[in-house]
């Protein structure tokens, strides 16, 4: 006869072997969308490159993570700084950077704006802020091309207005990227930040101007702090994405404005140099990572006040 | 009425609100009262009277859109609720979730620039005056309920402002609190010397707490009086109906001297009653008489006579509901001390003295 404590003890085994049962189809699905991938990508970094892509499996080399940061004078052998992956990345950084502080600038008005309509008046007013979403990104990246190029929208009415006198060159710079990935964003920055200002009582700003808060001190004290998670959830929303854009610099920046997108799908491409592409990508998720990381820690400590 | 010694005083005010279309809904309409320096003053009124929409006014959230409001002499109606020394505590307390205790009560004299040493000197004194001096580092939503409404007074105090607004603030509070927060509320006031008006729905806190009180319905405001007036001479059928019990009797006047009128009932009988302070209108007038005004006696010498319908008690009195011979409801209270037990049963015929000077004449 079995004692209280194995019918206890069988009963747990069996309740722990059902739990692993039904969290199978989430595992499979981390691990082969997941895991799996990430792992290859990381063993192709480590591995040396093909003559015409691909690698030559299980020889190992450090060469393409060298190359990330440091390029190999063809003549005599002499390492040094990778200056254009160097540009690249730091315009990457740089450009998603303005990108989510403009999102911010010009979302939160946005959304705060939404938020005060009546509530019939919202929905359609979130309706036109998805409509981007569903266009297709080339055609959206395509019809930004047709605003700023030499005789786009914004050169012809400047010209007719004798603002300018020739076109401004907007095309293939850093600014057409930054105009494009902000157009592009902008919704993904605005729709949380609306999420959190919807839930927002109103009756705490009544109250902020009852203590003798003037407007900008009840956006400062009140409305900022307790919309605080939307504008964090906004701004990763916006920063990750654009940090890994592709089509928009493709199609705007041409070959001078380049971003790590770019330069991964070059290796991939014609610069058949999987490892580095792989390497390349990799380094992408650190600095997003870490990017979030500080930035997620230092929201935290500054919102630490809007806890339970 | 209007003079520049009162702390609030409100002339002519009306707020239209423009409904959907040719509709307009007036929320006040032509409103004037004036409220007293260190007066504990109620505005009480059904929900939709208007009240809240005063006491908006007063604070700045909303503009009249005709009259005046002048807080002690100077019109501040088109003033911004941030420029007026006029603080409220609000319905549901409003406390900011993403701040403590001290630092919600300091949130007023902090806008108002005031030194940080200052600062904290008076929200550790605020701490005190409402015993939250402990809990002063917790979160708002760390806190109970009557804690909360404590700090959302001590918040609306720390700036000393010259008259407090508080809207319904014990509605969301259970019996037992509702009731020590009542004597917290009147000792603050006394302690503060801060003008106080107060909105309330109930009768009982509003008599209980005011030192006047004005009853609003529709918009307007019917009577204002302190609370033994509106109970004991109310001006007309809503004001009776709407504080306690009360009995109404349809009479004809028959004769008038020295500010008494002599009253046939409908219901048979004649009453001698008071005068309303605007004189007599013609015809069949309303008379109204507390239950506990009325005894039960022989129908030999009684004012009048009723059937006996139902006896409720309740303890420490008796109500005997009667019938009229006009049909009309009319209710006795007795108080069952002991040895002043009037025996009735259901169905009896008896006879009703009311005390005299206590049944009043009002406008219907």
């Amino acid at each position: 006869m079995a004692t209280a404590d194995e019918i206890a003890e069988h009963a747990r085994l069996a309740d722990i072997r059902q739990r692993w049962w039904l969290s199978a189809p989430a595992l499979i699905i981390i691990f082969f969308a997941a895991i799996g991938p990430l792992a290859i990508v990381l063993l192709y970094s480590f591995m040396v490159k093909g003559d015409y892509g691909d690698v030559k499996y299980w020889q190992f080399s450090l060469d393409a993570w060298t190359n990330v940061l440091l390029e190999r004078d063809i003549f005599d052998e002499t390492l040094s700084i990778a200056d254009a992956h160097l540009v690249i990345l730091w315009r990457s950084v740089w450009l998603s950077f303005l990108t989510t502080v403009a999102t911010l600038l010009l979302g939160f008005p946005t959304a705060f704006f939404i938020s005060t309509r009546s509530e019939h008046r919202r929905d359609l007013w979130l309706f036109l802020i998805t409509i981007p979403f569903w266009t297709n990104i080339l055609i959206r990246t395509f019809a930004m091309q047709e605003v700023v190029r030499n005789e786009g929208i914004v050169n012809s009415v400047l010209m007719a207005l004798g603002v300018i006198n020739s076109p401004v060159q907007i095309m293939f710079t850093d600014w057409a990227v930054l105009f494009g990935m902000i157009y592009v964003y902008l919704p993904l920055m605005v729709l949380p930040i609306y999420a959190s200002m919807e839930k927002l009582d109103f009756r705490m700003v009544e109250a902020g101007y009852d203590l003798y808060a003037t407007r900008l001190g009840v956006l400062r004290r009140i409305i900022i702090p307790l919309v605080k998670p939307g504008i964090i959830a906004g701004s990763i929303l916006v920063f990750i994405p654009a940090l890994g854009a592709y089509v928009i610099p493709r199609v705007l920046g041409g070959g001078k404005s380049m971003m790590l997108g770019n330069l991964i799908e070059l290796q991939f491409g014609q610069g058949r140099n999987w490892p580095l592409g792989a390497a390349l990508s990799i380094t992408l998720m650190v600095i997003v990572t870490i990017a979030l990381l500080a930035y997620v820690r230092n929201a935290m400590r500054s919102g630490a006040s809007h806890g339970h | 009425m209007g003079s520049d010694s009162a702390a609030i005083d409100v002339r002519g005010v009306s707020r239209i609100f423009k409904g959907a279309g040719q509709d307009e809904v007036r929320a006040l309409d032509n409103v004037s009262v004036a409220i007293r320096q260190n007066e504990f003053f109620t505005l009480l009124g059904p929900s939709g009277c208007g009240k809240t929409t005063l006491l908006r006014l007063i604070a700045g959230f909303d503009f009249p859109t005709e009259g005046e409001i002048r807080l002690y002499g100077e019109d501040i109606a088109a003033l911004p609720p941030y420029k007026r020394p006029v603080n409220t505590v609000f319905q549901n307390y409003a406390l900011f979730p993403h701040m403590t205790v001290a630092q919600n009560i300091g949130f007023g004299l902090e806008m108002l620039g005031k030194l940080k040493e200052e600062i904290a000197a008076r929200v550790a004194e605020m701490l005190a005056l409402v015993r939250m001096s402990e809990l002063k580092d917790r979160r708002t939503s760390q806190i109970s309920g009557g804690q909360q409404q404590r700090v959302a007074l001590a918040r609306a105090l720390a700036p000393r402002p010259k008259v407090l607004l508080l809207d319904e603030p014990l509605s969301a509070l259970d019996f037992k609190l509702r009731k020590d927060m009542q004597i917290e509320l009147k000792r603050l006031q006394h302690e503060t010397g801060i003008t106080f008006i107060f909105v309330t729905h109930d009768q009982e806190e509003a008599l209980t707490m005011s030192d006047r009180i004005a009853v609003m319905n529709k918009g307007r405001i019917l009577q204002v009086g302190s609370p033994q007036d509106i109970y004991v001479r109310p001006s007309e059928r809503f004001v009776a109906n709407f504080i306690g019990d009360t009995n109404f009797l349809k009479a004809r006047a028959v004769g008038a001297k020295g500010g008494k009128v002599k009253l046939d009932l409908s219901s048979g009988g004649s009453l001698s009653a008071d005068l309303p302070p605007e004189g007599l209108s013609v015809g069949e007038v309303t008379v109204v008489v507390r239950p506990e005004n009325a005894s039960i006696s022989e129908i030999k010498g009684s004012d009048f006579a009723g059937n006996v319908e139902n006896i409720v008690y309740f303890g420490t009195d008796t109500h005997v509901h009667l019938k009229l011979a006009d049909g009309l409801p009319f209710i006795v209270r007795q108080q069952n001390s002991a040895g002043s037990t009037a025996a009735v049963k259901i169905g009896d015929k008896v006879g009703v003295s009311v005390v005299p000077g206590t049944a009043k004449v009002i406008r219907d």
